[in-house]
């Protein structure tokens, strides 16, 4: 068994172990199952789970990945003392955290849309997809934070800021620019907006899976024409891998030449 | 001629504008047991890092049982270590961060004689780490270090939370390992341990070798009977 391998088992251990995680996973299961209860279809509960998802799943992921790299520390160093890689012990403990929380999540709102005889539910799949890879991006960028600030507060501090202005100041940024610039044609410029906050980029793929592209007019209809297509696909597809691939890569950049 | 335990040449060390190595230069010969000790801030805990690869030296070079050390992480199969406040994940058990370790070292010793003597039995080794005491952890961390036989062991304070059983447990362990052929590098702010432990001692001042020799030396040149007296005279004379 490769060193990554064994520390991703441990991880693994440790984590499904873990309060914070089973309660997490606790949180979405309720939610959804409230959401069909209360709500009934299973396109509007999807429709419902997706401002928690956007905003919950990186908030929870920079706040747990942080303070998991930072209180590891000793062990960490103890890991570092016996003969193994720091790449492979950094991507045994990045998953290590990452997939347990995806995991939860996906089990959280998957187990009560099956009780619930909603598995056909259209934007189903690209939620639980959607809401995985934002936990992969901002796992990673709890790793950058943690691994380039040794003081919890700072590292925690910058990891919440990243959330900040991914989940909410960017919105705010692009409402700007939409109301400085409204009489000129902005769907494009909207378009590369999109593409460059994860955040954005699930919210609009989660819009156009459950076809209510409608309610934003012709935007919408310019965003469903785009992701529609092949180039669109390819590029929201590559969008989403460099988010999900150069915070890792940077975190591990950073890891390995971290003095402990 | 015998190859050095430990060799290090030249080590320097920066974090920003405070200079924690300044060119030191050590030869440590195999199967000796060398106390580190010297004042807060002296530098003991930056060589240790760099020994065990946790930091990067600015320059030097070190050398662990004539192998340079570099980006491979091969050499630490050498090494056991044992820091002064070892944590372990919450939510593993005694028995599964032992396994860990093991397998990561690709080591099967047991450690079975140390486990007995620490009083470690597999009821204490499956509860969760986290319902541990501080010295019960810092046993596993002792058994994790001495089990494989490792030819340099580092230990950081290694009785730091121990009771004065399990301390005699562990030093009685030390002294083994020595006259197996282990060499033994401690740090330890208790100068009573280091004169009961201790073949030879360095003294660091900011990140430099003050003295270096034997504890008969050590007397010999301060003129004090106890280590305890001759490390303040020695502390008083670098101030």
């Amino acid at each position: 068994m490769t060193t990554a391998v064994r520390v991703l088992t441990f991880g693994l251990q440790n984590q499904l172990r873990n309060r914070w995680i089973l309660g997490y996973g606790l949180l979405f299961a309720l939610l959804t199952d409230a959401l069909f209860r209360f709500g009934g279809s299973g396109p509007r509960v999807v429709v419902s789970l997706l401002n928690v998802v956007l905003l919950v799943i990186p908030l929870v992921s920079v706040v747990f990945g942080t303070l998991h790299l930072s209180n590891s520390r000793e062990f960490i160093e103890l890991l570092l003392a016996q003969p193994v890689s720091r790449a492979a012990l950094y991507v045994g403990l990045y998953f290590g955290l990452a997939l347990p929380l995806a995991g939860a999540f996906t089990a959280g709102v998957a187990v009560p849309v099956l009780l619930h005889g909603g598995a056909g539910a259209a934007g189903l799949g690209t939620l639980l997809f959607v809401g995985s890879v934002l936990t992969l991006v901002f796992t990673s960028l709890a790793f950058v934070a943690g691994v380039h600030f040794d003081d919890r507060a700072r590292g925690l501090g910058l990891a919440l800021l990243v959330w900040f202005a991914a989940t909410v100041l960017y919105d705010g940024m692009v409402l700007l620019i939409a109301t400085l610039f409204a009489d000129w044609p902005l769907e494009t410029p909207m378009l590369v907006l999109s593409l460059l906050n994860p955040v954005d980029l699930g919210r609009v793929l989660l819009l156009l899976s459950v076809d209510v592209a409608a309610l934003m007019g012709y935007t919408g209809a310019v965003f469903e024409r785009f992701f529609g297509g092949g180039l669109g696909v390819a590029l929201a597809g590559l969008a989403l891998l460099a988010w999900t691939v150069l915070p890792f890569l940077l975190g591990l950049r950073g890891f390995a030449r971290k003095d402990f | 001629m015998t190859t050095a335990a430990l060799e290090v040449k030249g080590l320097r060390k920066a974090f920003g504008k405070l200079t924690a190595l300044r060119g030191l230069d050590l030869v440590v010969a195999p199967g000796r047991v060398t106390a580190v000790v010297g004042p807060n801030a002296a530098g003991k805990s930056t060589l240790i890092k760099c020994i065990l690869g946790l930091v990067r030296p600015d320059a030097g070079r070190i050398t662990v049982l004539g192998q340079p050390i570099g980006r491979d992480p091969g050499y630490r199969h050498a090494i056991g270590y044992m820091p002064q406040a070892p944590r372990f994940p919450d939510n593993l058990t005694g028995r599964e961060v032992l396994d860990l370790l093991a397998d990561l070292r690709r080591d099967d010793a047991s450690g079975a004689d140390l486990l007995r003597r620490f009083h470690l039995d597999e009821d204490v080794l499956a509860k969760p780490v986290r319902t541990l005491s501080g010295g019960t952890r810092q046993k596993l961390n002792a058994v994790v270090a001495f089990r494989s036989r490792p030819p340099l062991l580092v230990l950081d304070e290694p009785t730091a939370s121990l009771d004065p059983a399990a301390s005699g447990v562990l030093k009685d362990a030390l002294r083994q390992a020595a006259e197996d052929g282990a060499t033994v590098l401690l740090t330890s702010h208790v100068m009573a341990e280091v004169e009961e432990l201790a073949d030879d001692i360095v003294y660091l001042v900011e990140g430099a070798v003050r003295f270096h020799g034997t504890l008969d030396q050590l007397r010999l040149s301060t003129g004090e009977r106890k280590v305890e007296r001759a490390i303040a005279t020695l502390m008083r004379e670098a101030a």
